[in-house]
């Protein structure tokens, strides 16, 4: 095990099978002279050239076309969306033609597509800088996603989602790139599709992802006692396909349930895995299911603004505490 | 050019200036959270432009906007309290630093995706022109915008419906880390309103009298139902992408190039001298002014409150609800 960045551990990620595989190519916004905004691109340039390390235009549309198109003809892209806010710009070359190519064609072609947003609040960025989109693109059959959580898996998703023969949307929170974790020495795949049990316990499940887990984990040590042995902890890790089977298996064993994301509440990630949980376990549930995630507003500006719509630690303890003592 | 005129311009790039390096101060100071891009450098070209619109006339603004929203006459002390992240600010705090907006005055918004607020000024030349109110819109962005579609898009059909619009592309060579160069395949941007049937301008964006005068042009074509034209003016960012880029893209020598022999005020200043035109006097009285403004604008800004955690479910929906 090595402590290295979020940031350069998805650098590792690149490396590797940029290494492996001579189809795998980079493109998008300012990445090659200075490394991307969150050096997650750093030196790629320098040891794989430029034209595989390609600096875009600012055209969203073109660049994911595009790389629909490469795809098509053979190579491996990763896109750069620079913040997952853009995605919009592309959002017909993901909605209409990424996600639709290989089924609507009869399963012709495979499309082996990374598209890397980075997502979330940091440093105030304001209603255009901090969405938390992944609930938009879960919507859309035909397109994987991920979000990891931690350096580890930040690796480990990214070289997946490389080798995945269909498109994927990599969701790497902006705020996360500068903390640091272990990863593992040598080759390292986390497998799309299989959400990690970090903590075990009898309770309570709570089901998180991204930014918003370690803001679960923080709750959890500073509950101590008061969560040692109940509270089991899931990393979804991957938002499509879900790993449904761990939920369940949790929820089966808990009797209850809460999720937490930092995208907006309403018709989100956690209102799919309540939906399921509700059709498939709520004979098990004991106490009604719990959702924190952003209130319905685009991401304000000024600091307590943004600290009123955003999920906050106080709030992820309160829905612990308030689900450890009810009872239907 | 009249003496009003002249000091007019002179007070608007200083407005600019200063209160630009103010920010920089204050938000490496810690004061200002969020991204901000300094509009430093460029300042004769919102100034000049704008003088030549009307107050009910639009603008749509970038990321880099701070220069367009004082040159349409916005005022500083409510956009320093919006940098600053206050209820007194222009978005009583939700906008900040890459999202001031003054409708009242026709500031239709700076905008925070490249090349986003190029058709919300076609747009509101549709609005001119349907409801024959003798407005036209004017739409800032930089070199990097004119690789969107929406700069493509837009110029087509503002030019199929001859609207009364102004495309200001402020080619300052670098969208963020790249050399326009890179990413641009044509010289001139200009070039391409051939693309689309309308006029392509240059100016130089460093000098407010040529600005002005190929403004001029392109206004009055707008005003006579002439429909768009495209306007590229070649200026410089000397300062960072944003507060805070290690700029390591580029040579420190170009930097001190543009700034020793083609600041803007610098070359407005040397050109009204030489000619008599403004006496050392007058000009120092317009920075002083303008200190003590900047100064005011930020004690305004220091001194209000920040909004209460309640208002950040006022203003969705006209009429305000948590849902
Ligand atoms: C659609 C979109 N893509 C990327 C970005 C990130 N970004 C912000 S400013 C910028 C460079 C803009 O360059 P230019 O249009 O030349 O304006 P300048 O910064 O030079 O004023 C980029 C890539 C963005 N905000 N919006």
């Amino acid at each position: 095990m090595r402590e290295v960045t979020f940031a350069e551990a998805t650098l590792e990620a690149m490396r590797e099978e940029m290494a492996r595989d001579s189809r795998v190519f980079i493109m998008g916004e300012d990445i090659a002279s200075q490394g991307g905004i969150f050096g997650q691109f750093k030196g790629l340039a320098d040891q794989f050239g430029l034209e595989r390390v390609r600096d875009t235009p600012i055209s969203e549309t073109a660049i994911v076309g595009a790389g629909i198109g490469a795809a098509l003809g053979g190579l491996i892209p990763v896109i750069d969306m620079h913040f997952a806010d853009f995605l919009g710009v592309a959002m017909d070359e993901v909605l209409n033609q990424m996600s639709k190519i290989r089924y609507m064609f009869g399963g012709q072609a495979n499309l082996p597509l990374v598209l890397r947003a980075p997502d979330g609040v940091t440093r105030s960025g304001a209603a255009q800088h901090s969405q938390s989109l992944e609930a938009i693109f879960m919507h859309i059959p035909g397109t994987k996603i991920v979000a990891p959580s931690n350096a580890e898996d930040a690796k480990g998703l990214l070289k997946a989602a490389i080798r995945d023969p269909n498109p994927v949307i990599y969701f790497e929170h902006k705020d996360l790139f500068r903390r640091k974790g272990q990863v593992p020495d040598g080759e390292h795949i986390t497998p799309i599709g299989k959400a990690r049990v970090t903590r075990e316990g009898d309770s309570l499940t709570v089901v998180s992802y991204s930014r918003m887990f370690t803001e679960v984990e923080a709750a959890c040590q500073q509950l101590g006692d008061e969560v040692e042995g109940k509270v089991e902890l899931i990393d979804l890790r991957t938002i499509v396909p879900m790993d449904v089977e761990t939920i369940l298996a949790s929820v089966r064993k808990t009797h209850r349930l809460l999720i937490v994301h930092e995208a907006v509440k309403r018709g989100g990630v956690g209102a799919e895995i309540s939906a399921v949980v509700a059709e498939k376990a709520v004979e098990y549930l004991d106490a009604p299911i719990v959702r924190i995630g952003a209130k319905p507003y685009p991401i304000p500006f000024s600091p307590p603004l943004e600290r009123e719509i955003v999920p906050q630690v106080d709030e992820i303890i309160s829905a612990i505490r308030g689900l450890l003592n009810a009872r239907i | 050019m009249n003496k009003g005129t002249l000091l007019r311009w002179y007070r608007t790039m200083m407005r600019i200036r200063v209160f630009e390096e103010t920010v920089n101060e204050k938000f490496l100071a810690g004061e200002i959270p969020g991204f901000v891009h300094l509009y430093v450098g460029q300042e004769a070209v919102a100034t000049a432009i704008c003088d030549l619109l009307n107050e009910s006339d639009y603008i749509t603004s970038t990321h880099r906007g701070h220069g367009h929203a004082i040159a349409k006459g916005a005022d500083m002390k409510r956009m320093m309290a919006e940098l600053y992240g206050r209820e007194t600010g222009y978005c009583k705090g939700k906008g900040g630093s890459m999202h001031i907006a003054d409708f009242r005055i026709g500031m239709l918004g700076a905008n925070g995706v490249v090349g986003g607020g190029i058709n919300i000024a076609v747009g509101a030349a549709l609005a001119g022109k349907l409801l024959d109110n003798g407005r036209i819109a004017v739409s800032f962005f930089g070199d990097g915008a004119s690789n969107r579609g929406t700069f493509h898009e837009g110029i087509n059909m503002a030019a199929i419906w001859k609207l009364p619009v102004i495309f200001v592309c402020e080619n300052n060579q670098w969208s963020s880390t790249t050399f326009y160069r890179n990413s641009t395949a044509v010289e001139d941007i200009a070039v391409r309103a051939s693309a689309y049937g309308i006029p392509g301008l240059i100016a130089d964006g460093n000098d407010v009298f040529d600005v002005y005068e190929k403004a001029d042009e392109a206004v009055k074509r707008a005003r006579k139902g002439g429909g768009p034209s495209l306007l590229e003016v070649k200026t410089y960012r000397v300062k960072g992408h944003f507060i805070g880029d290690p700029e390591k893209y580029r040579r420190r020598e170009e930097i001190m190039e543009q700034l020793e022999n083609n600041d803007p005020i610098k070359r407005f200043v040397q050109r009204v001298t030489d000619e008599n035109l403004l006496s050392s006097e007058e000009l120092t009285q317009v920075d002083q002014e303008v200190v003590e403004e900047v100064k005011n604008a930020v004690e305004f800004a220091q001194s209000s409150p920040f909004p209460d955690s309640s208002q950040a479910y006022e203003d969705l929906f006209v009429e305000d609800g948590v849902q």
